[in-house]
C-alpha cells in the first residue's frame, strides 16, 4: 500500500524535475547558469492560470490530444516497477498494454495536430506516427529478449532483479543500447528532434502543439514530462536491475538513477547535433536490428 | 432450439427481400425487407448467443434425394462465434443501407440489392452451419453469387461492373478449387460429411494437397495476401452497407473454412502452422502498408481487411503450431486470439465502412485528398468513426486491443520457449507491433484527412442535396450499435472468454491445456485496465474543462506568420503517408507523376503518387495477358472455313485408326 502511494507520488510529482535537470546539464556544458531546476513546475503553474485560444473550426479532438497525452503515460507507469519495487498493477501480458497506452496517446496527439488544419502541424503528426512505427518493433524485440531471459511475461517479472547481467550480458547490452535510442526518439530529444528549436520545418513533437496554449499546453508539457519519466524508469531498470536490501534505499537509488538518466540525456544533447531528418529512420531501423541481434543471441 | 433459431433467422433474412421484387410499391417492399432482416437477425443472434453461452452442440440431419448430399447442419461454439457478428453486422448494415442506398436515388437497383443482401446473409449463415460437403458448396456458391450482385448493385457505375467482374473471376476460381478440395477430402475421409480425417492423412501427400487447396480456396475468399486481388476494388466500388457486410463478415467465411478444416485434422504437421504464420505476418504488414498508400477512403478500409485477416491468420498459425508442438496452451491462446479478432473485426469494420460511406456521400468524392472538416457537418459520424479507428488500431480501451493482446500473448508465450520454433514466433511479435503502429498511422491519416481540419477545395454537392443534411437515426443508430458492441467487448472482454475458450477447443481438439483461458490470459484484468483508461481520461478531461471554463476564445490557426493561409495548404492524406510509403516502395511500387519542386519560386508544380495493387498489376494481369496471347496463337486453326474443319476431322480419324 505504502509502496503504491510512493509510486503514485513519484510519478505525479517528479517528471517536471527531469526537464529541469536536462536544462541545467545543457547549461553547464554551455557555461551558462541556465533556468532554475524547478522551472518545469513554474511553467506549469503559469500555464494553468492562463486563458486559452482554440483554433477556429477545431473540434473536441484538439483537446483530446493533451488529455490522452497525460492520462495514458500515467496509467502506463502503474504497470512499471520503479527500481526494486514491484509495479502496483502486474499481469501476464502487461508490457503489451504498456506499449499500446503510449500508442493511444500518440493517436490523439497526432489527431489533435491535424485538427488545426495547419500544414506544419500535419507535417509534425506525419513524422511522429511514422518514426514511432519504427521505434515500436525495437521496443518489442527488447520485450521478447527480456521474456526469454527472465521467462516471465509481465514487466515486473522481466525487470525484476535476477542473474540477467551474468547469464545474458551481451543480449542485455544490445537491448539497452536499442532502448536508449527508443528513449531519445520517443521523447523527441536530440538527435531526433530538438526541443529547443522553434523552426517548424525541422521539428516533430513541438510542431504538433504549436496551436495549443494555456492549460491545454500545460497538459502537453506535463504529459511529455511523464512520458520521459516513465520511459527513463524502464530504461533504468534494464541497465540496473539490482535491488538493495532496504526498501527505502531502493526508492532513493531509483530517484537518483532516473536523475542520472536525465543528466545522460542532457549530455547527449550537449555533445551531439540533430540528425538530418532523412537519417532518422535509418537510426531507428538500426535500433531495431540491435535488439533483434540481442534476441538472436538468446537462441538456444 | 438454438440451431432452429439460427436457421429461422437465416430464412427470414433471405426471404425478406422477395416481396420487394414483386411488389409495385417500393416503400412496402423496403419495409418488408427491413422487417425480415431485423427479425431474422434478432432470431439468429439469439440462437448464436444461446449456443455460445451454453456450449451445447445441436445437429439436424435429413436425407436429400441427391447422391452424396444431405441436409446436415450443426451448430457448435465455433459456428456460433462466426454467426454472432454476422447477424449483428447484417442488421446494422441493412438499416443503414435502406436509407443510403434507397429507392429515391436508385429506383431500379434498390429492391434487387435488398433481396441479394438478405440472401447473402442467409447463405453465409448456412455456410457456417453446413456439415455436408455438397450443402456447404451449394450455400457457398449462393453466397458468392449474391455477393456479385451486391458489388454490382449500382449498375450505372462502370467501376462497380469492373470490380464485379474481377470478383466473379476470383470467387469462381475459389469455388473450383474448393470442388477439388472437397473431392479430395471425400476420398481421404471416406465420407460426404465434414468428419474428422483419419490419423496419418495429414502427413501424406494427399494431406499436403488438401492443405494447399484449402489455403487457395478459402484464402481467396478471405483476401489473404497474395490472393486478395479482388478485395480492394470490390469493397471500394460497392455501396457502403454492402462493403460493411462483405468486409465485416463475408470474407470471414474463408477464415471459417480454414479453421473448420484444420479442426478435422487430428495431427496437423508443424509446417502447416508455419505456413499460416508466415502468410498471416506478410498479409498483416503489407496489407497495412498498401492501405497507407491509398487515396480512396473505402479502398483504404479494404486494404485494412487484408491486414486484419493477416492478424487473424497469424493467431491461427500460433494455434496450429501449438497443436503440432503438443502445447495446448499455445493452441488455446492462438485460436482464442484469432477467433476473438474475427468477432471484433466483424464489428468495427462495418462501423468504419458505414461512416466512410456517409462521409463520401456528403463530400461527393471518395478521394481523401479532396475531403476535410467533415466533423463539423457530421459530428456524430465523426465521433463514431473515431471509435472505429481506435478499435481497429488495436488501442485500449476498445475491443481491437483485447483480441490483439491475446494474439500477442500466444506469440510471447511461444517465443520464450526453447528451440527454433520459438525463434520464429519471436519474429512475429515485432511484425505485429509494426503492423499496429502503421495501422495507427493510417487511421490518424484517414480520420484526420476526412473529418478534421478544413474542407480542401469546393466539394461537389451530392445529388443536389445541401452538405449538411443532418444525421438521421437510420444512419447514426446502426453505427452507434456497432460502436457500443466494440466498447462492451473492450471494457468487458471477460464476458466472451468462456465462449472463446469453447470455440478454441472446437478449433483445436485434442489435449486440454492444464490451465483454463482465464488463468492463461486474464481478459478480466485487461477489461479493468480499459476501464481505468476511460476513467483517467475522463478525470483529466474534467480537470482541463474546469480550467478552460475561465476564458476561452477562438482564433485563427497559427501558420508560421504566413499572411493568407488557405485550406489547400493543409497536409494531404498522401503527404501524410509519404514516409512509410517510401520505406515500402519495394512492395508498393508507387507510380509518381510530375516532378517535385526543384528550384526557388516555381511557377506551378504538380505531383501525384498512386499506389496500385502490385500483385494484380505485376503478376496476375501479365500472366493472363500471356495466356490470352497464347490462346490467340491457336486462332490460326480456327478460321471459319468448313472444308478445312472437315479435314481436321478426317485427319484425326486417320490418326486414331493408325493408333489402333
Amino acid at each position: 500500500m505504502i509502496d503504491t502511494l510512493v509510486h503514485l507520488a513519484l510519478v505525479l510529482a517528479l517528471p517536471p524535475l527531469l526537464t529541469g535537470v536536462i536544462a541545467k546539464t545543457k547549461a553547464a556544458f554551455a557555461g551558462r547558469n541556465g533556468p532554475p531546476l524547478l522551472q518545469g513546475y513554474y511553467d506549469l503553474a503559469k500555464l494553468l492560470r492562463k486563458g486559452s485560444i482554440l483554433p477556429a473550426g477545431s473540434t473536441w479532438v484538439f483537446l483530446a490530444g493533451p488529455v490522452a497525452g497525460v492520462a495514458a503515460p500515467l496509467l502506463a507507469s502503474l504497470l512499471l516497477p520503479f527500481g526494486g519495487h514491484e509495479a502496483p498493477l502486474s499481469f501476464a501480458g502487461d508490457m503489451i498494454l504498456f506499449a499500446y497506452l503510449f500508442a493511444l496517446a500518440r493517436f490523439f496527439t497526432a489527431s489533435a495536430a491535424l485538427d488545426t488544419g495547419s500544414a506544419f502541424e500535419g507535417m509534425g503528426a506525419a513524422r511522429e506516427v511514422a518514426f514511432s512505427a519504427l521505434a515500436e518493433p525495437a521496443l518489442f524485440f527488447g520485450f521478447v529478449a527480456l521474456a526469454r531471459i527472465s521467462g516471465s511475461l509481465s514487466l515486473s517479472g522481466m525487470l525484476g532483479s535476477g542473474p540477467g547481467w551474468v547469464t545474458a550480458g551481451a543480449p542485455l547490452v544490445l537491448v539497452a543500447a536499442s532502448w536508449a535510442v527508443v528513449l531519445l526518439a520517443e521523447n523527441c530529444r536530440i538527435p531526433f528532434d530538438d526541443p529547443n528549436t522553434h523552426l517548424a520545418l525541422t521539428m516533430i513533437h513541438e510542431v504538433m502543439v504549436l496551436d495549443h496554449g494555456g492549460p491545454a499546453f500545460g497538459l502537453v508539457l506535463y504529459g511529455a514530462a511523464v512520458k520521459l519519466f516513465v520511459l527513463s524508469a524502464l530504461f533504468l531498470r534494464v541497465v540496473f536491475p539490482f535491488n538493495a536490501t532496504d526498501p527505502n534505499l531502493d526508492w532513493l537509488a531509483f530517484v537518483a538513477g532516473v536523475l542520472l538518466v536525465a543528466i545522460g540525456i542532457g549530455v547527449v544533447e550537449s555533445v551531439m547535433a540533430r540528425l538530418k531528418l532523412v537519417k532518422v529512420p535509418q537510426l531507428l531501423v538500426g535500433a531495431c536490428l540491435l535488439s533483434a541481434f540481442g534476441m538472436l543471441l538468446l537462441a538456444r | 432450439m438454438s440451431l432452429l433459431l439460427v436457421l429461422g433467422g437465416a430464412l427470414l433474412c433471405a426471404a425478406g427481400g422477395v416481396p420487394g421484387l414483386l411488389l409495385r410499391r417500393a416503400e412496402t417492399g423496403r419495409r418488408l425487407a427491413l422487417a425480415g432482416s431485423l427479425a431474422g437477425s434478432l432470431l439468429g443472434l439469439a440462437g448464436a448467443a444461446l449456443a455460445a453461452v451454453t456450449g451445447t452442440v445441436e445437429t439436424i440431419q435429413r436425407s436429400w434425394p441427391l447422391p452424396g448430399a444431405a441436409f446436415h447442419v450443426s451448430l457448435d461454439a465455433l459456428s456460433a462465434l462466426f454467426l454472432a457478428p454476422l447477424f449483428l453486422a447484417s442488421a446494422a448494415a441493412a438499416v443503414s443501407g435502406a436509407r443510403s442506398f434507397g429507392d429515391e436515388a436508385h429506383p431500379d437497383d434498390a429492391p434487387r440489392t435488398r433481396f441479394f443482401f438478405g440472401l447473402s446473409t442467409g447463405a453465409i449463415a448456412l455456410v457456417l452451419v453446413a456439415r455436408n460437403l455438397l450443402l456447404f458448396l451449394a450455400a457457398w456458391e449462393v453466397m458468392a453469387l449474391a455477393a456479385f450482385f451486391l458489388v454490382t448493385a449500382d449498375r450505372e457505375s462502370r467501376e462497380a461492373r469492373d470490380a464485379g467482374r474481377l470478383y466473379l473471376f476470383a470467387t469462381h476460381v475459389s469455388t473450383l478449387v474448393l470442388f477439388g478440395f472437397f473431392a479430395l477430402f471425400r476420398s481421404a475421409s471416406g465420407s460426404t460429411e465434414l468428419v474428422p480425417l483419419p490419423a496419418g492423412v495429414a502427413g501424406s501427400d494427399a494431406g499436403t494437397a488438401l492443405f494447399v487447396l484449402c489455403l487457395l480456396g478459402f484464402g481467396l475468399k478471405a483476401g489473404l495476401l497474395p490472393l486478395h486481388i479482388w478485395l480492394p476494388p470490390a469493397h471500394a466500388a460497392a455501396p457502403a452497407h454492402v462493403s460493411a457486410l462483405m468486409s465485416g463478415v463475408l470474407i470471414k467465411t474463408g477464415i471459417y473454412g480454414i479453421v473448420r478444416f484444420t479442426s478435422l485434422v487430428p495431427d496437423p504437421p508443424a509446417s502447416w502452422g508455419d505456413a499460416l504464420f508466415l502468410l498471416g505476418a506478410a498479409s498483416a504488414v503489407l496489407g497495412v502498408a498498401f492501405a497507407l498508400g491509398q487515396h480512396d477512403l473505402k479502398r483504404l478500409l479494404a486494404w485494412h481487411s487484408v491486414e486484419n485477416i493477416g492478424i487473424i491468420v497469424l493467431g491461427l498459425g500460433v494455434g496450429l503450431g501449438g497443436r503440432a508442438a503438443g502445447r495446448p496452451e499455445w493452441a488455446l491462446l492462438g485460436f482464442a486470439g484469432g477467433l476473438f479478432h474475427v468477432v471484433n473485426h466483424g464489428l468495427f469494420k462495418p462501423l468504419l465502412f458505414l461512416g466512410a460511406g456517409e462521409a463520401a456521400h456528403v463530400a461527393g468524392t471518395r478521394d481523401m485528398d479532396r475531403m476535410g472538416g467533415l466533423a463539423r457537418v457530421l459530428p456524430k459520424t465523426a465521433l463514431l468513426f473515431v471509435a472505429g479507428a481506435v478499435a481497429i488500431s488495436g488501442l485500449p480501451p476498445l475491443n481491437g486491443f483485447a483480441s490483439e493482446w491475446l494474439v500477442y500473448l500466444g506469440l510471447f508465450d511461444r517465443a520464450r520457449a526453447t528451440g527454433a520454433d520459438a525463434l520464429r514466433a519471436a519474429f512475429g511479435v515485432p511484425a505485429l507491433a509494426l503492423t499496429g503502429a502503421l495501422a495507427l498511422a493510417c487511421f490518424v491519416k484517414a480520420h484526420g484527412a476526412v473529418f478534421l481540419g478544413n474542407a480542401r477545395g469546393e466539394a461537389p454537392q451530392p445529388h443536389g442535396q445541401p452538405a449538411s443534411h443532418g444525421e438521421p437515426p437510420a444512419h447514426v443508430g446502426p453505427m452507434a450499435l456497432l460502436a457500443a458492441a466494440c466498447a462492451l467487448l473492450g471494457l468487458l472482454p471477460a464476458v466472451v472468454a468462456p465462449a472463446l475458450a469453447r470455440a478454441a477447443a472446437v478449433a483445436a481438439p485434442g489435449p486440454v491445456p492444464a490451465k483454463p483461458l482465464a488463468e492463461l490470459a486474464s481478459l478480466g484484468t485487461v477489461g479493468v485496465a480499459a476501464l481505468a483508461v476511460v476513467l483517467l481520461v475522463a478525470a483529466v478531461a474534467l480537470l482541463l474543462r474546469r480550467r478552460l471554463a475561465a476564458e476561452t476564445t477562438a482564433g485563427p490557426t497559427w501558420d508560421c506568420g504566413y499572411a493568407s493561409p488557405t485550406a489547400r495548404m493543409q497536409y494531404t492524406a498522401s503527404s501524410f503517408a509519404r514516409g512509410p510509403v517510401g520505406w515500402f516502395g519495394w512492395a508498393l511500387r508507387p507510380r509518381l507523376k510530375g516532378a517535385p519542386v526543384a528550384k526557388l519560386f516555381p511557377a506551378s508544380a504538380r505531383f501525384e503518387s498512386h499506389v496500385l495493387d502490385t500483385v494484380l498489376d505485376r503478376a496476375v494481369v501479365p500472366v493472363f495477358r500471356a495466356g490470352a496471347w497464347l490462346a490467340r496463337q491457336g486462332r490460326v486453326l480456327q478460321h471459319g472455313k468448313m472444308q478445312l474443319y472437315l479435314l481436321y476431322v478426317v485427319a484425326t480419324l486417320v490418326a486414331l485408326l493408325f493408333q489402333v
